[in-house]
């Protein structure tokens, strides 16, 4: 087989090792985000023990240590589960929240390649799908524990996810409506171009949008709906019996969930991997300015390193004895914070010769690819275009962490209430809504009323 | 050559899991084996480029209906053979059969006649790149002859929702 024989197999791999592995490098940043944003919340300063050589990252090294001791913990296996079904459930509830992800753009493309993983026809209703069997891993967990408490959560978690799915689904279908499409490609499409383009800057959107967001607290069993797991009540829910890996299994599932839903969202409302103001095409004909703006973050990255460098000054270090491995730590941020400016203005300087010498980043060196004239403009929107849907998904689950730590939870009938009564017939009204809007604006208020 | 492969994989999986759903003793490992079973036959609907069917089995069948069903053998806690012995099984059988024969030779029989029926009321290319898709499905639902069969038996949904509530409730 020929390299270009090859090369679709190569692609569709890569595909799926780069939706994979943008998920699990997300993911301990999450716990980490929660342990911290927990502890700023609760005014105290959160995990800041655990160091490499003195370098303790603001309590990153925390994250490192707990995988260690949930790989190295013993595997209990209580002498009353079913044992099957127990062990299944953590694996399903892992994996589907890994497969759900797979409709989801994380760029438009890339040297003809669709930056996505798969081209699924049912689009969002994919995802619905497989929200919808992510229900089994929790269900699995409670009943084939044989405890009671876990079983009591697995019944809450299964009522809640299915009540939540209507509200959810509705929700999308205003979307769908908007877009003419289920495809989440298309969807992101519509919203590339200036800001008021995004779906949540319409009425219907953003009702829209505030009950798909509650939804997916509900579907991730996050606070303010985390009862299947309410400690105070039911020990850990569904997953009181698990311990070691199978446990992380279950975590790692709560916080890959949080992520899926924030790239759902942020895609279906909030413009997907689309920079405000600047389309696709715009980001390609401009590459080189790109990189060149990318050189502006360098005076950023320099004032973290000089106030790495203050923090030699405060109590903390001046109390620290001569020789403890602490000390240097101030000084290896200054050199991180340092190197990172100075990478950016590398690649800002890159830019500009590109500009200077009219090449356009051809990389014509490259010349085992097709089409190497977009291969460099082909890159650099990438890239652009992964960090921006990251940023959109960060800040979601930074939303996700900030709730759990504010509001209070619901009780039982509360939560059953304001899924049923509430917002299931909110979500229809809003269909109908969304319905008449496209019938009489088929290209949106601002062509029909002739001011775009 | 592979997709067919493929596609008689999916359905012996299909049909042992269908097997299973009747022959497996404890309730929850029956419950489970059916939505096996509408997990491959997604699989073959996808194979026969009928995405959309194979999406809305897996979210209407295993999502919804199996997740209820699987939820209420919870509630009620029924553990292996709680309420069937061997006996039972074996008497009934041979109506089950009986009864089993007589459904698939009325399947046959109306799967026999849909090639005929079809083309005749559909007026899209069947042989179409949107054969299947979304887009195709919902023209043949809402510009074709089956917009009032739909609306028809939508209606008909709600008053049987309607119906089981007033049923279910004594005081409304």
């Amino acid at each position: 087989m020929t390299f270009e024989d090859t090369l679709p197999y190569l692609v569709a791999v890569g595909r799926c090792v780069f939706a994979v592995v943008f998920v699990m490098q997300i993911l301990p940043l999450l716990i980490w985000a929660e342990r911290k944003g927990a502890a700023y919340i609760q005014d105290r300063p959160g995990p800041n023990r655990a160091h490499v050589f003195g370098i303790r990252a603001a309590g990153l090294v925390h994250t490192l240590n707990d995988v260690v001791k949930l790989i190295m913990k013993e595997d209990i296996v209580p002498s009353h589960v079913e044992k099957r079904y127990w062990a299944a459930a953590p694996v399903i509830a892992m994996s589907v929240a890994l497969c759900t992800w797979v409709v989801v753009p994380f760029g438009d493309n890339f040297m003809g390649y669709q930056l996505k993983v798969s081209d699924i026809d049912g689009g969002v209703l994919f995802v619905l799908a497989a929200t919808s069997i992510g229900v089994y891993g929790v269900m699995l967990a409670g009943w084939a524990s044989n405890n009671k408490f876990s079983l009591l959560g697995g019944l809450r978690a299964s009522a809640q996810m299915v009540s939540y799915e209507l509200s959810m689904g509705l929700s999308a279908v205003v979307v769908f409506l908007m877009a003419g499409s289920v495809s989440l490609s298309t969807i992101a499409e519509m919203q590339a171009g200036p800001i008021w383009n995004w779906v949540v800057f319409t009425p219907m959107g953003l009702l829209a949008f505030v009950l798909f967001w509650t939804a997916a607290f509900a579907e991730t069993n996050r606070t303010p709906f985390d009862l299947p797991e309410g400690e105070a009540e039911l020990v850990g829910g569904y997953h009181t019996e698990y311990s070691s890996l199978r446990f992380a299994l279950f975590f790692m599932a709560e916080y890959a969930n949080m992520i899926v839903a924030s790239s759902v969202t942020a895609t279906l409302f909030f413009g997907g991997y689309n920079v405000p103001f600047v389309t696709p095409a715009m980001l390609r004909e401009h590459a080189d300015w790109v990189l060149m703006a990318a050189a502006g973050a360098a005076p950023l990255f320099l004032v973290f390193a000089v106030l790495a460098w203050k923090r030699q000054s405060r109590p903390f270090y001046q109390a620290l004895p001569a020789g403890d491995a602490r000390l240097k730590e101030p000084k290896v941020f200054v050199g991180v914070w340092v190197g990172a400016a100075l990478a950016h203005l590398a690649i800002g300087a890159a830019g500009a010769m590109g500009v200077a010498s009219k090449l356009s980043l051809n990389f014509a060196t490259f010349g085992f690819l097709e089409n190497t004239a977009i291969f460099g403009p082909d890159l650099v929107t990438a890239v652009v275009q992964v960090t921006v849907l990251a940023a959109k998904v960060l800040f979601g689950c930074w939303f996700f962490i900030w709730v759990r730590w504010t509001v209070p939870r619901f009780r039982y009938d509360q939560l059953m209430d304001l899924g049923w009564k509430r917002m299931l017939p909110l979500a229809l009204a809003n269909v109908l809504a969304a319905g008449i809007w496209v019938a009489f604006f088929p290209n949106g208020l601002l062509a029909t009323l002739g001011l775009k | 050559m592979f997709e067919a492969v493929l596609f008689y994989l999916f359905s012996l999986v299909a049909m042992v899991s269908g097997v299973g759903v009747v022959t497996m003793r404890n309730p929850i490992a029956s419950a489970l084996s059916l939505v096996v079973c509408f997990f491959f036959l997604a699989a073959d609907y996808v194979l026969m480029d009928a995405h959309f069917v194979a999406v809305i089995q897996i979210l209407v069948y295993a999502g919804a209906i199996m997740v209820l069903f699987v939820f209420v053998i919870m509630l009620l806690n029924l553990r292996d053979g709680d309420h069937l012995t061997f006996n039972d099984i074996g008497r009934r059988s041979v109506v089950g059969m009986g009864t089993a024969g007589l459904l698939a030779i009325g399947l046959f029989t109306a799967i026999g006649q849909l090639p005929v029926l079809v083309p005749a009321a559909i007026d899209l290319d069947p042989a179409g790149p949107a054969y299947g898709t979304i887009a195709y499905i919902g023209t043949a639902m809402f510009e074709g002859k089956f917009l009032l069969p739909f609306e028809t038996v939508s209606a008909l949904l709600t008053v049987a929702v309607v119906g089981a509530v007033v049923l279910a409730k004594k005081e409304i």
